[in-house]
């Protein structure tokens, strides 16, 4: 009977189990959340791009400028311009003009905002012998001369090849690269989560991966960037050339065009019969790298001589 | 009169009667009226090219005349100023009182920088440049052509190279891929006396940790 009693105390007692581990979760959590600043919960609950409402969109970008402006002490535009109408871009690069001087790569690393340690570059500029013709397993990337072109070889620079039929984005679990209207494909640096996929299924080897918190001196910043494009990146996640996304959608040619001292490079839209792409496409012997894949890249190499 | 009439003739066609029999049936006074009337028309036809040019096609193909390209580079395209070394230009400042010397020779100063080896066998100065007018060159034909046009003088042996040029293919672009570009000159990338292009110092090569000794040449 005593012990009957007893049971019939317990069960009145005001704090069940249930109630108390109901009760433990929400104190933890909430300190949890205090824990962490209103930014990083945001940041946490952002939605994939393509779901973004313009507002949450604006509100995402407002969030990464004052982000980046606390870490880099400059006032950085993050800009969402969507593609043009009637665009599809496409690059071609002479082969029999390219010398290998390599002033594409840091015009690159400049305008990107590229991570200069642990160093990343966009472009590999290839050293290729004339006698063996396009044979990647004899090719270097490491030349170092007094003065290019050297006796015997030609030059063929690799970036992102922008394909029809991108590896790339097939293989990213969650979405976070895609292909755009006008031929791009992107990275979102806010969705990926640094799994190393599309690196593994690129053919060119046009994607690299942040080892490392990426490092740019404060004072070489390019601080007109793109949300999908040259906006600073995080460690953990991957990166790779956009056509100058932050650029060429604002009608300007890619800072690789713009500097390259021999005028071996040449972007267009490809839907636009008079754009000296096409004119190229049209008249010149045109070589497309690793073309058995059927990536379908809209960049094209070709030899004007 | 002439509205009767060629209702008239028209009557005539409409009731599948040829008109050259009508007229062959009427008596002399109305023949000759059909006739004058046959005249005014065709006059009126011949003449209305003349006073109204833009009916019918003539108008489309007027356009059609200028070379697209031609028109594009004219509508689009910036060219900086020839890049002369500092108060080279202009050259009648020195030369305008001197007589020509068209002879091969060393040349002294100012002059003497120049390495000229641009079929250097056949050509020599006054190929290129003028030598009444010093401040031109002048073409194959003998027309002269300003510093600034040097490309129609380069044109004339390297046409194939001007041809790509002018569409985009041949040289440097910059500025916009959609609006107004600016393109280099020949003279700007090639010296017209020494045109090869000139051998550049690369930028540095990536970092490589793990040097594979495959790719060490």
């Amino acid at each position: 009977m005593e012990q009957n009693h007893s049971q019939t105390d317990s069960g009145q007692c005001p704090v069940s189990r249930r109630h108390f581990l109901k009760g433990a979760a929400g104190v933890i959590s909430a300190l949890a959340l205090g824990a962490c600043d209103a930014k990083k919960l945001e940041e946490l609950m952002q939605k994939h791009f393509h779901e973004m409402s313009k507002e949450e969109l604006a509100r995402a970008i407002a969030r990464l400028e004052s982000e980046y402006a606390e870490k880099y002490k400059t006032a950085i535009k993050v800009d969402a311009t969507g593609p043009m109408e009637h665009t599809l871009f496409g690059y071609a690069l002479d082969l029999s003009r390219c010398i290998g001087c390599r002033r594409c790569v840091y015009a690159c690393v400049k305008e990107n905002n590229l991570p200069r340690e642990p160093q990343i570059h966009w472009i590999r500029v290839l050293e290729l012998d004339k006698e063996k013709g396009v044979d990647l397993a004899h090719a270097n990337s490491y030349y170092d001369a007094e003065t290019v072109p050297r006796e015997g070889h030609f030059y063929m620079p690799v970036a992102c090849q922008h394909c029809k039929h991108p590896p790339c984005v097939k293989s990213c679990p969650v979405s976070a690269t895609w292909k755009e209207p006008d031929g791009i494909v992107v990275i979102d640096s806010n969705w990926c989560i640094g799994c190393r996929c599309c690196m593994a299924a690129c053919p060119y080897g046009a994607r690299h991966f942040n080892w490392a918190d990426p490092q740019i001196p404060p004072n070489e910043i390019n601080t007109n960037t793109h949300y999908l494009g040259n906006r600073p990146r995080y460690k953990g996640i991957v990166e790779k050339c956009s056509y100058c996304i932050q650029r060429t959608r604002q009608g300007l040619y890619p800072a690789c065009v713009e500097i390259c001292p021999v005028g071996a490079r040449k972007f267009g839209n490809l839907l636009d019969p008079e754009s000296e792409i096409r004119y190229a496409m049209e008249t010149k012997r045109v070589f497309i790298l690793k073309e058995e894949l059927n990536t379908q890249p809209s960049f094209f190499y070709f030899y004007s001589l | 009169m002439r509205l009767s009439f060629s209702r008239e003739l028209l009557i005539s066609i409409a009731n599948k009667e040829s008109a050259c029999c009508r007229i062959f049936s009427m008596n002399r006074q109305d023949q000759v009226i059909t006739l004058i009337v046959i005249l005014l028309v065709i006059t009126f036809t011949c003449l209305s090219f003349f006073l109204f040019p833009n009916i019918g096609n003539t108008a489309e193909e007027k356009t059609i005349i200028l070379p697209k390209l031609h028109k594009a580079a004219e509508e689009n395209i910036a060219v900086p100023p020839p890049p002369f070394s500092e108060d080279i230009f202009p050259c009648s400042d020195c030369h305008g009182g001197r007589a020509t010397n068209p002879q091969r020779r060393k040349l002294d100063e100012p002059h003497d920088n120049i390495v000229f080896e641009h079929d250097a066998q056949h050509r020599w100065c006054l190929d290129c440049h003028n030598a009444t007018d010093r401040d031109k060159l002048h073409l194959a034909n003998g027309t002269l052509v300003d510093f600034k046009e040097s490309y129609i003088l380069c044109g004339q042996c390297h046409g194939d190279k001007l041809r790509d040029w002018k569409v985009g293919v041949h040289g440097k672009r910059m500025g916009s891929w959609n609006g107004k570009k600016t393109y280099l000159l020949c003279v700007h990338c090639h010296n017209p006396h020494s045109p090869r292009f000139k051998p550049l110092q690369p930028l540095p090569p990536p970092v490589h940790l793990n040097k594979p000794k495959i790719l060490s040449h």
